[in-house]
């Protein structure tokens, strides 16, 4: 038996998953060496957002101590490295406690369910050049669709923990991925029609200069609305220990939370790399077609230490402040964006439909003036909204205290 | 603007980034401790001592347990007691300093220490022994006249019976405190001399 992997496979351009597939297909039928290769591919996978969960872990922890002026964890290994391996090892000893009344195969299937489409995530991500495991030619499709399955894990254990908190930090998380999603795909849709393809391997390809400077309203909105999707502050209402304990992961311990936080931090670690791919300019480098992988990581660290910074500086928003937000603020932002690069491309674009490296510098000089300009001139609407609210001035409840006009 | 107080914000977190940590990492650094610290490890004179139990009636909480008895050699030392039990429940201990500031001879102290975590509750009793052997680097805590020495307990130097109390009171010389234990090189003062 000699099997080769077909060139026109969705698995071709993994040089590694082409090897394993072929070395295996010499001695074996080609179902066999497709599940062979799969597996070792997505083990590598599964292990190494694990461990990059780890070490986000790790970096999150040391940075957020920096940036307010501590130290963070440096007891346990170099430079505290060894901390989330601490931090397993304590979670992995621990009961496993199953809260009395809860739905326990939904309870207990839901680390599974927040965990699966994380790695998922990972199928079609271009570490570097021919370095992905699956070409979908729906590639960001895919990653929209795969990314937003983890709420479901979420309003999976807020509804079978039996506690109202779980409940209570499940519905808001399942209404900030219903408000975010809208502006996060519309924005996605400016990057699809210049680079002309949804599969990420042609988005990086098109991408001789970064959509950074393309689409930056585009990343801005992307930014925030992930940033909500993953609750991470200021959107971490899902989970905002001062109001509901932990939100929909208050009954989980031992390794169920640890699988949760494990993914909840991988997130951030893999939604990093997507942004990387789609607006960072993936593993393009300074250095022709070299170092693919470490350019991918610099940025991926770059984008990571943003959400960091940006956890460490601002304060937790009110639903209604997130709601508005979403479909006040980033909704036209993303609309407005998306008619202004449809008729760019419109106006740009070759016979064939093709965008060339001097059309996308004119967008990239129109759209970043346009970008400070619009956020600048939204924001002040914005913010004039609020400002513009009836001032309270009806009797306080409690005799004796004076009334406190509020703006 | 909205958008510009927003990025200036971000701009503060990176400026206290680059600043250095306010952390003092405990067991390697330690922070200047006053000298009035109230800590744990009591500091107890036995030669001043009388056994009076003033310490065990102020204490709020009635942790303090003194027992004495009529000695064989005490009288011959000019005192009436011996000093049989001091046990000093320290689990249950709150600090307050009540008994140091009841002691009329200057002869309980409270220590400077705070690392004595024991891993069970009956070895958070201290008994007169412990006290007998624990460090002499008594608190200034109401103990003016080590205050005006300029007496620092972390320094380093315990201080002797001799030096820790307020001798214009000469207290001993009429309650014959501190003369009570035999082998003790003090000299005795005797009835006639005064």
């Amino acid at each position: 038996m000699n099997c080769q992997l077909a060139s026109e496979s969705i698995f071709y351009q993994n040089a590694l998953y082409r090897f394993i597939h072929d070395s295996a297909g010499a001695f074996m039928p080609c179902s066999v060496s497709h599940v062979i290769a799969g597996l070792a591919i997505m083990l590598m996978l599964v292990n190494s957002v694990l461990l990059g969960a780890a070490l986000v872990t790790w970096l999150e922890r040391r940075l957020l101590g920096r940036l307010h002026n501590r130290i963070g964890p440096n007891r346990w290994g170099p430079f505290g490295l060894l901390q989330p391996l601490a931090d397993l090892g304590k979670l992995i000893t621990k009961e496993d406690l199953v809260p009395s009344g809860a739905d326990k195969i939904i309870f207990t299937a839901v680390p599974l369910v927040m965990m699966v489409p994380l790695v998922l995530m990972t199928a079609v991500i271009p570490f570097a050049e021919n370095t992905m495991l699956a070409d979908l030619n729906i590639g960001v499709l895919f990653i929209l669709a795969v990314s937003s399955a983890t709420t479901i894990g979420i309003f999976m254990a807020g509804w079978s923990s039996n506690n109202r908190y779980a409940l209570f930090g499940a519905a808001r998380s399942v209404a900030v991925l219903i408000s975010y999603e809208v502006p996060v795909v519309i924005s996605l849709l400016g990057v699809v029609m210049i680079s002309g393809s949804m599969s990420l391997n042609d988005i990086v390809q098109a991408q001789s200069i970064p959509f950074l400077l393309v689409q930056p309203i585009a990343l801005f909105v992307f930014v925030t609305g992930m940033s909500a999707e993953l609750n991470r502050t200021p959107f971490d209402i899902a989970e905002a220990e001062s109001e509901i304990i932990a939100g929909y992961h208050t009954e989980y311990s031992g390794i169920k939370f640890a699988l949760i936080f494990a993914t909840e931090t991988g997130a951030l670690l893999v939604v990093s790399a997507v942004i990387t791919t789609l607006f960072l300019g993936g593993w393009n480098g300074p250095l022709e077609n070299f170092l693919g992988w470490f350019w991918f990581l610099i940025k991926t660290l770059a984008i990571i230490f943003v959400f960091i910074w940006v956890r460490a500086t601002y304060p937790r928003l009110r639903l209604d402040q997130i709601m508005a937000l979403s479909w006040k603020f980033l909704l036209p932002l993303s609309l407005i964006n998306l008619a202004i690069t449809a008729l760019e491309v419109f106006l740009l674009r070759d016979a064939s439909g093709n965008l060339s490296l001097p059309d996308l510098w004119v967008m990239a000089a129109i759209n970043v003036p346009m970008a400070i300009l619009l956020i600048l001139v939204m924001g002040g609407l914005f913010q004039k909204k609020v400002n513009s609210l009836p001032i309270r001035t009806e009797k306080p409840m409690v005799p004796g205290v004076p009334t406190i006009e509020v703006k | 603007m909205y958008g510009l107080a927003m990025a200036r914000g971000l701009l503060v977190t990176l400026k206290n980034m680059t600043k250095k940590p306010f952390t003092i990492q405990y067991p390697e650094e330690r922070v200047k401790q006053h000298p009035r610290f109230r800590g744990e490890e009591f500091v107890w004179y036995e030669e001043r001592c009388t056994g009076c139990a003033s310490c065990a009636k102020y204490c709020p909480l009635g942790i303090i347990k003194i027992v004495t008895s009529p000695s064989e050699s005490a009288p011959r030392q000019g005192d009436k007691y011996k000093l049989e039990v001091f046990d000093i429940e320290l689990q249950r201990c709150m600090f307050c300093g009540l008994c140091v500031e009841a002691c009329p001879y200057d002869c309980l102290f409270m220590g400077s220490g705070f690392e004595q975590g024991r891993y069970s509750r009956d070895d958070m009793v201290i008994h007169v022994e412990d006290l007998r052997n624990s460090a002499k680097n008594p608190s200034t805590f109401y103990r003016p006249q080590l205050e005006q020495s300029g007496y620092d307990p972390r320094g380093g130097r315990p201080l002797t019976w001799r030096e820790v109390g307020r001798e214009n009171w000469d207290w001993h010389k009429r309650e014959k405190a501190g003369l009570r234990l035999i082998g003790t090189d003090v000299n005795i003062p005797s009835e006639e001399s005064e």
